[in-house]
Parts: structure tokens; sequence; C-alpha cells
């Protein structure tokens, strides 16, 4: 067993299935399933934080005319959003699920690291405390966008130095998550489970683990160049002392497109995971899904500078990463290619996971559209900063991430809590979501292409009729996300027991054990028979 | 299409706009859906690229949504269907539909390509002038002419964007997209911009002319634009790069005129700022 | 977990360690990465034209090139700042000199640096400058001007499609070089 902790307080817990009570099972925790808890609870907590900002941001576009806030305080409304949804909210979701899951689908006892597990959990509540209370110095929070750029991020009074420290505290803990993650893959598979026979989740997961260890240093490296360009006189960005701002935008956005894909590569195993189960049907073409999965995340590094193609490019470096997005293109749709021929000729029924794979499964491949046409470099002359761009990654992070993210919880919670939630609040949650999701986001592709750019607090009055359509869709969005809470706490305290598989054409390791699912597991590994049945793909 | 499926939507928001919205609107924006044509060349290529690449994912969309659609209306267990469980992989069907879309972004990136050497040929320009973004506004300089005026948002709109203005925008003409000096521009010219910026960084855009360009300071970046003779008016745009609290509030316009109205207010002006200005330091910071 | 399995494990937790402080070092190798890319592609804060340079190439008077200069200052500070001449017509590969003049209005004695930059971006490789006063700090007494001469050499390579170029200089002094940094 892992969690030998020196203080033994706990440790003859070790072994047997009580686990320890009160604060100390959660301060102290080394098991996987308590921090992935903690890990998804953080994650609810931050996706309604910044959910709270987005609401913000939409009641003061509502309609034209400065309403509720200043401007400085939308600025800082749009920059937390980001930072708090894309570090706070999506990134510990995802830890969280890789907690709960790849041990119990690899047949791991455990993570391999549990006291490195804990301590990157607890540091995220301090560098999230940090972050918000930005909000309360002198000057307001930081309100030059989540990018950061310079010189305008160099104008941030004093909340400067504490979103860098936040934003290294983030970095530091998603690290050693991810290395957590690789080191349990790569040591901790149950005997006979070879790499190629793990599932798409636990693929998905190892690739983005390794693409986050190699930006996320880099994101680290990028913002101390800042702190130091601050307030000690260096001038790696400043053109008075011969730096180049447009630099920081090629270092930022060497890691920006690869986190991109940190962000939504888990979804892509997520979903592969949830359509087989309610298909009933194998997932086709496994390994032509791992090699996409691999070819996005090689391509991440070499299309960055497609954020960038106002700033002024050589000819050849626009054509080159015009073709280089383009191609990121050809592994997306075989993935979207091979989900589509996994449904067809299946068995499908639609519980609330299945819906929001499907819900997935569309609005992210309009996402992927506009990404395409995004990808069109003298297009985007005209589409660069402006709502379109907005409703592009809104389109792939919150019916593509967040939706997968929900559908995840969806699909594992019986096993997790031995209970069944109640499926009919469950799908009012979802057709609610995806409604809303595309009132909020689709009319934001029209105001972009009519020339309204983003990250204003107030606009042109012609705006004004889409705008209020979206800030609706915002609220009915933002609301419906209540119910989510509700259902989850519904079913701890009350849900019908579940059994051990609890969908019918769920198919993996974690099914194989049983329900109430014990608070150890896989303390022997599974057997060659029990590894043959669960890792039938 | 488009418009019919959204319909119930936008009836649904109209109504609600009425219960919200003090006064009538200025003009309706049920219309402003797609990417304008715009009156340069270069802004008409752009719009048949950008309508292209939206044709060719609205027919792929219709392809692979049908597929989804079909499969969730006829492989339902509920109607009996049975999976094929060893329908798992096909070579020929997983080389099919990866080649076929490198044959459409092949044929996609060759008209980009062409569109982007284009806009980077930047011979024979007939006028520069230097464009500065500030905080919060721009700076315009006829380098031949020495003609040179700081262009902000217009005075009421200023008064009308302050927080609890309690003034209308719509009782505002151009809300938000008015200057108290436009830049003055010939038709039929192909004029350069040289775009920098005096502190953080902007992006000049007006959309009619297709091209956006970042304004940093520090550099100088280049731009062209080439209005067709006979669309001589008025054309608006804004920044298009966070800068700041007033971001929002900086906007661009821009006045073209014929040749011959370009020239005898280019003269006029020079002749102005050459009377108001005693002796003027050349390149004297604009203190802001 | 046995010990030797609890070892493995450390073995590539410090691995991927040394990994990732490799990348945070990568992070910080993309600057000069950076700058050896602009000195290719020409684009970027130019570096080299802040650098002497030597050329002997023969003048090749059937083309003509429009070259303008630039005065830029700070939105800080208080200087006059401007090029005595707004362009020229020069052949590549002869040697021409232009001035620019600068005063001090600051009230009182203090160091002030020209940064250069081009337009457009790609002929910075093909500028070449055998003087500037953009080499070295230039010390201002209280109230002085001064002409300031760069002299310059266009390599007759430059691309066939250029036919204007601009050079810019934003004039920098210690206040506002260190308030532009802010
Ligand atoms: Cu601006």
């Amino acid at each position: 067993m892992a969690q030998h902790a020196p203080a033994a307080a706990h440790a003859h817990d070790d072994h047997h299935d009580h686990k320890p009570h009160g604060w100390r099972r959660w301060v102290f925790a080394t098991n996987h399933k308590d921090i992935g808890t903690m890990y998804l609870v953080f994650a609810g907590i931050m996706f309604f934080v910044g959910g709270l900002m987005a609401m913000v941001i939409r009641l003061e576009l509502f309609k034209p005319g400065m309403q509720f806030v200043d401007p400085l305080l939308f600025n800082s409304m749009t920059t937390m959003h980001a930072l708090f949804m894309i570090f706070g909210a999506v990134m510990p979701a995802w830890t969280g699920l890789a907690n709960w899951q790849i041990p119990m689908q690899i047949g791991a006892p455990d993570m391999a690291l549990p006291r490195l597990n804990n301590f990157s959990f607890w540091i995220l509540p301090f560098a999230s405390a940090i972050l918000l209370l930005t909000l309360l110095v002198p000057g307001g929070g930081p309100a030059g966008g989540w990018t950061l750029y310079p010189p305008l991020a160099l104008q941030t009074a004093d909340a400067f130095p504490m979103t860098i420290f936040a934003i290294h505290l983030m970095g530091v803990s998603s690290i050693l998550g991810s290395i957590n993650v690789i080191v349990t893959i790569m040591n901790m598979r149950a005997p006979g489970l070879s790499l190629l026979r793990m599932p798409l989740f636990v693929w998905s997961w190892l690739i983005t683990a390794y693409l986050l260890i190699a930006v996320m240093p880099v994101l680290a490296g990028a913002v101390t160049m800042l702190l130091t360009d601050h307030y000690f006189g260096t001038t790696f960005f400043t053109a008075a002392g011969g730096g180049d701002p447009v630099m920081y935008q090629h270092i930022f956005w060497f890691f920006g497109h690869p986190e991109v894909y940190i962000l939504i590569l888990p979804a892509f195993g997520v979903v592969s995971e949830i359509i087989p189960a309610f298909a009933r049907k194998p997932i086709f073409g496994y390994e032509a899904m791992v090699y996409a999965i691999a070819s996005i995340a090689f391509l991440s590094f070499i299309v960055w500078a497609h954020h960038m193609f106002t700033v002024g490019m050589p000819l050849a470096g626009q054509i080159f990463f015009m073709l280089s997005t383009m191609l990121i293109a050809i592994p997306t749709g075989v993935k979207v290619f091979n989900w589509s021929a996994t449904m067809w000729k299946s068995s499908m029924t639609f519980e609330p996971p299945m819906l929001f794979a499907l819900a997935f499964l569309f609005l992210f491949t309009i996402g992927g559209f506009s990404g395409l046409m995004l990808a069109i470099a003298p297009a985007d002359f005209q589409y660069h900063d402006t709502y379109f761009v907005v409703a592009h990654f809104h389109y792939v992070l919150v019916p593509g991430a967040v939706f997968s993210i929900l559908g995840a919880v969806y699909y594992w919670l019986p096993k997790w809590t031995s209970k069944m939630y109640d499926h009919k609040l469950a799908k009012v949650h979802f057709w609610l979501s995806a409604i809303f999701v595309n009132v909020l986001f689709f009319p934001q592709h029209f105001l972009g292409l009519a020339g309204m750019p983003r990250r204003i607090p107030d606009y042109a009055t012609q705006f004004t009729d889409w705008n209020m359509v979206s800030s609706i869709g915002a609220f009915g969005f933002g609301l419906s996300q209540l119910l989510f809470p509700y259902i989850i706490w519904k079913c701890v305290r009350s849900g019908a027991p579940a059994p051990a598989r609890a969908w019918e054409g769920a198919h993996g390791l974690e099914w194989e054990l049983p329900s109430p699912l014990p608070y150890h597991t896989w303390e022997t590994p599974p057997s060659a028979a029990v590894i043959a049945r669960g890792a039938e793909h | 299409m488009i418009r019919k499926a959204l319909a119930p939507i936008a009836a649904l928001a109209a109504v609600t706009s009425l219960f919200f919205s003090q006064g009538a609107h200025a003009e309706s924006g049920w219309h402003l859906l797609n990417m304008r044509q715009g009156v340069t060349a270069i802004s008409r290529e752009i719009y048949s690229l950008h309508m292209l690449i939206f044709w060719v994912c609205v027919v792929i969309g219709i392809v692979v949504f049908s597929v989804m659609i079909w499969s969730i209306v006829t492989f339902r267990k509920s109607k009996g269907a049975v999976p094929d469980t060893t329908m798992v992989h096909n070579t020929k069907v997983e080389i099919i539909w990866t080649a076929i879309p490198v044959a459409i972004l092949v044929a996609m990136a060759v008209p980009a390509a062409k569109t982007l050497v284009q806009i980077e040929d930047t011979r024979n320009t007939e006028l520069t002038i230097k464009v500065t973004g500030f905080q919060w506004g721009w700076q315009y300089d006829y380098l031949e002419n020495g003609v040179r005026f700081f262009s902000r948002l217009e005075r009421k709109a200023d008064a009308a964007r302050q927080l609890g203005s309690g003034v209308d925008p719509n009782t505002i003409p151009n809300y938000l997209l008015d200057v108290d000096n436009p830049l003055v521009v010939p038709a039929g010219t192909k004029v350069r911009l040289l775009i920098t910026a005096a502190d953080v960084i902007h992006a000049w855009w007006v959309p009619d002319f297709g091209m956006k360009k970042d304004a940093i300071p520090g550099f100088v970046n280049e731009m062209w634009f080439n209005v067709d003779e006979d669309k001589t008016g008025i054309y608006r745009g804004q920044c298009t790069e966070l800068c700041g609290r007033d971001h929002a509030f900086m906007p661009i316009v821009v006045d073209v005129r014929s040749k011959e109205d370009f020239q005898t207010w280019l003269k006029a002006t020079a002749e102005a700022q050459k009377q108001a200005a005693a002796p003027q330091p050349a390149a004297t910071a604009h203190a802001g | 977990m046995n010990a030797s399995a609890r070892r493995e494990n450390r073995k590539l937790l410090l691995k991927l360690l040394a990994f990732s402080l490799g990348a945070f070092g990568f992070g910080y190798a993309l600057v000069p990465l950076y700058q050896v890319m602009c000195d290719i592609t020409g684009f970027g804060n130019e570096k080299r034209l802040a650098e002497r340079s030597v050329i002997n190439a023969k003048p090749d008077p059937s083309r003509t090139i429009t070259v303008e200069f630039l005065a830029q200052l700070p939105t800080v500070g208080n200087w006059e700042f401007r090029p005595l001449q707004s362009s020229m017509e020069i052949h590549p590969g002869q040697l021409y000199t232009a001035d620019f003049i600068a005063k001090n209005l600051t009230g009182r004695d203090t160091v002030a640096q020209a940064v250069p930059m081009m337009a457009p971006t790609k002929v910075a490789p093909y500028f070449h400058k055998t003087e500037c006063f953009c080499f070295t700090p230039q010390h201002f007494s209280r109230g002085e001007e001064r002409e300031l001469p760069v002299r310059f050499v266009v390599d007759p390579a430059i691309p066939a499609d250029i036919d204007r170029i601009t050079l810019a200089y934003t004039f920098y002094d210690e206040t506002t070089r260190v308030a532009a940094s802010r």
C-alpha cells in the first residue's frame, strides 16, 4: 500500500476498509478517491465562481450603455472568468476524474505518488484564494486579459504579483498532478494490461499529461519574465530596452495552444468511453483514436502563431501557420468520423451521460468548423479579436470540455456513490443546458461577423438584439447549472442503489469492481480473465 | 436556413427586448448575420474566402450530422436494433475519410495563400499615413504633408457611456462609432498605413476594408487598402486589441472622399494647422 | 506497493520533474531562439539595426527605392526629435547619410537611446548601417540641440518587390525608458 504516512496517525487504516474520519480524512488525504472527490468539488465551486463572473459580463452586455460595472472591473471579470474557468474549473475537474478513474481503470490500488497527490491538490485552494483576493486590492484585479500581454499587463497595479504567483501555484499543481498521472499509468498498470489495451480515457490523459508538463513550465517562464520586467528592470518585452512585446505572444501561445488541447483531449477520452457504452458496441478504430490524439498533441506545438496573424508576421510565417493549423482538422475529423461509425449499426439508449456525449459530438463539431474558418489567415484578419472567436472557443470549451465533464460525472457517479441519481432531473439539466448553450453562444457568431470586437463592456447599438439573446441564453445556462449540484446531493443522500455495472453496455475494469465501492480497490491486481473482460474496447 | 432555424429564438428575444429596452432602437440588428463584403478588392476576396470555407463546412456538416442523426433515429435499442459488435475497424473507410479532408484542405489553402500574397504586396502605394494608437484614441499623421491630428470618441457618446449617465445610447447617432476628427483618405488610391502605438498594443480595424493590424509600441506595422473609386463615404471600425480601461471607446472613422475633394481637404487642413500652431516641435510627445 | 515499485515510481518522478524543469529552461531558451528567427526572417525587434555592419556592394543605379524617416517619442518625457528630411530616393549599394535632430527639453543633463525599427520588417536584413546614433547611448546636456547622423547602405540583393522602406526611431531617455517599462 502506498499511503504509509510517517506520522502513522492513520497508518492503521491501511489494509483495512474503514477510512479516517473527520477533517483529517480530507486534509491528509492520500486515497485517490478522496483526492478525486476534492478536486471535483473544488472544480465545481470554481465553475460557479467563474460562472458568476460570466453573469456579470453578460449582464453588462445585455444592452448598450454602461449600467452596472466600471470598464476596468469589466475587464477584470473577463480576465478572471478565463483564469478561473481554465485553471480553476476545467483542469482540476480533469485531474479529479483522472484521480478517480485511472487507478480503477488500470487495475492499480492507488495513484503512484499519494502524498504528492495530496500536495498538488492543496496548492489549488490557496492559489484560487490569492487570485480572488486581487479583486480587493487597490487598483483591482488583473484586467489585461488572461493572456497577460505586455505592455498592458505591466500596467496592472498591486494585483500583478499576486496574479503571477497564483498562476505559478496553479501551474505547479497541475504539473505535479500530471506527473502523478504519468507515473501511475506507466508503472502501476495491472500485469497484462498493455498500453494498447488501456481505455481511451486513460490514453487521452497520458498524452495530456505529457503535453502539460512540456508547456506549463513555459508559461511559468513567460510570466516570470513579465514579473522581472515589472520589478527587476529586465527588458524581455519592453521595446525601450531592446525587448519585444511580440516575443511574449510567441512564448505565451507556444504554451497557449497546447493548453487548449490540455482542456479538450481528456474530453475526447470521456466521449470515447461513453458512446460505446450506450451504443453497446466497441469503439470504432481504437488505434486510430489513439494516434489521432497523439497527432493532435504533436501538431499543437507547431500552430501557435495562428493566434497572432495580425501582429505583422512575414508572409512565409503566415502561410506556414495557416497550413499547420488546417492540418489539425484531419485527426480531429478522424475522431468525429470514428465516433459516428461507433454509433452506426449500434443499439443506443439515451441516458444522461449519452445525451451529453451526443451534444458534445454535434456542438464540438460546430466549434471545429469555426476553428477551420479561423485557420484561413486572410479571413482571420476579419475574425480576429471579434465575438466570432469568442463563439468559437466557447463552442469548443463549453459543449466540448464542460459537457464532457458533466457527462463523465453522470457516467461514473453511480460507480463512485453506488447510487443512481434522478435520471429525469438529469435529463432536464441536459436539455436546459443544451438549449441555452446555443442561445448563448450561437448569436455570438453573428455579432463577430457583424464587427463586434471582444473584450468590450459597451457596444454600438446595432449589436443590441443579438447581445440580448446571448445574455438571456447566459442567464438560462447559468441557472440550469444549479440543478447539477442538487442532483448530485440528492443522489448521495437518497439515490437508489446502483448495480456494480451501472450501465448495461459499460465495459472497463472500473465496472468489474463491486458496489458499494470499497475504499481501497484493486489491492490485488485484476486477473487476466477480468482484464480480458474489462479491456475489450 | 440558419435564419429560419433561429426564428423562434429571435421572436422570443424580440418580445423580451420590448420589455427591457428604453425607447426604440436606432436601428434593428437582427439582419446582422454575416461578414460584410466591404469596399476594397481585398475585402471582397476575403469575403469570398469566408463564404467558400463556410459552405465547405456546411456541406461537411450536413453529411456528418445526417449520419449521426440517422444513427440516433435508427439504431435505437427501443426499436430493437442489434449492435454489430464486429464492426471495429475498416482500413479502406479510414483511408477515405482521411484523404477527402486532405483534398478539401489543399483546395482551401491555395486561394487563401494567393490572397495572402496580394495582401503582402506593398508596392506602388500613393499616400502614407502614420497611425499611432494610444490610451485611448488614435493619432493620424500625413507624413508627406505635415498634417497631423488626434481622433477621439465623439463627445456626446463619451458622456453617454459613463457609468450611470442616464443617457440612452439609442438617442445618439453612431454611438461609440463616431469620432471628433475622422481619418480622411482618397478613394481609388493605394493608401499605406504605418501603424504603431505609444503605450500598449492596440489594433486598427475597419471591417469594410478587410484588414486589421496590431499597433505595437516599438514596432511599425505596415498595412494598405485601396477603396473603390465609387465607394466614397464614411466607414467605421474599432480598436480590436484589449488596451485597458477604455478599450471599447476608441473608435476609428474613415471618411473616404474623391481624389479632388481629398486634395482640397488636405490643403485646407495643412494651411489651418500651420496657422493655428506657432512653429510646432515636430515630434513632441503628446503628453497623455 | 512494495519497495521496488516505490523506487521505480520515484525514479520516474525525478525524471519527469527534470523534464519539466527543462521545459521551464526551454521557455527562457525561446528568447535567444526568437532572436535567431528574427535575424533570419528580419521580423521582430530588429537587433541588427542597432549594430554596425560593413558592406562592399556595387551600386545599382537602375533601381530606386524610397526611404522614409520617422521619429517617435514615448508618451511621457519632453524632447524634440525629428528627421531633417522626411524621405530620400536611394540606389541600392550606395552609401547615404540622413540626419535627425534632437533637442533635450527635460531641463537637465541626460542620456538618451534611440531604438530603431523598420517597415516592412523583411527588409531589415538588407539594411546596413555603417554609422548610427543608435549604436550607443547619446549624452545630452540641458537644453542641448544636436544633429544625429545615420549612414546606411541598402543591399542590392533586397527583394524586387520592395519600393519603399521606412526607418523609424523611438527616442527614450532614462525617465521615459523606466516609464515605458512600467
Ligand atoms: Cu486600443
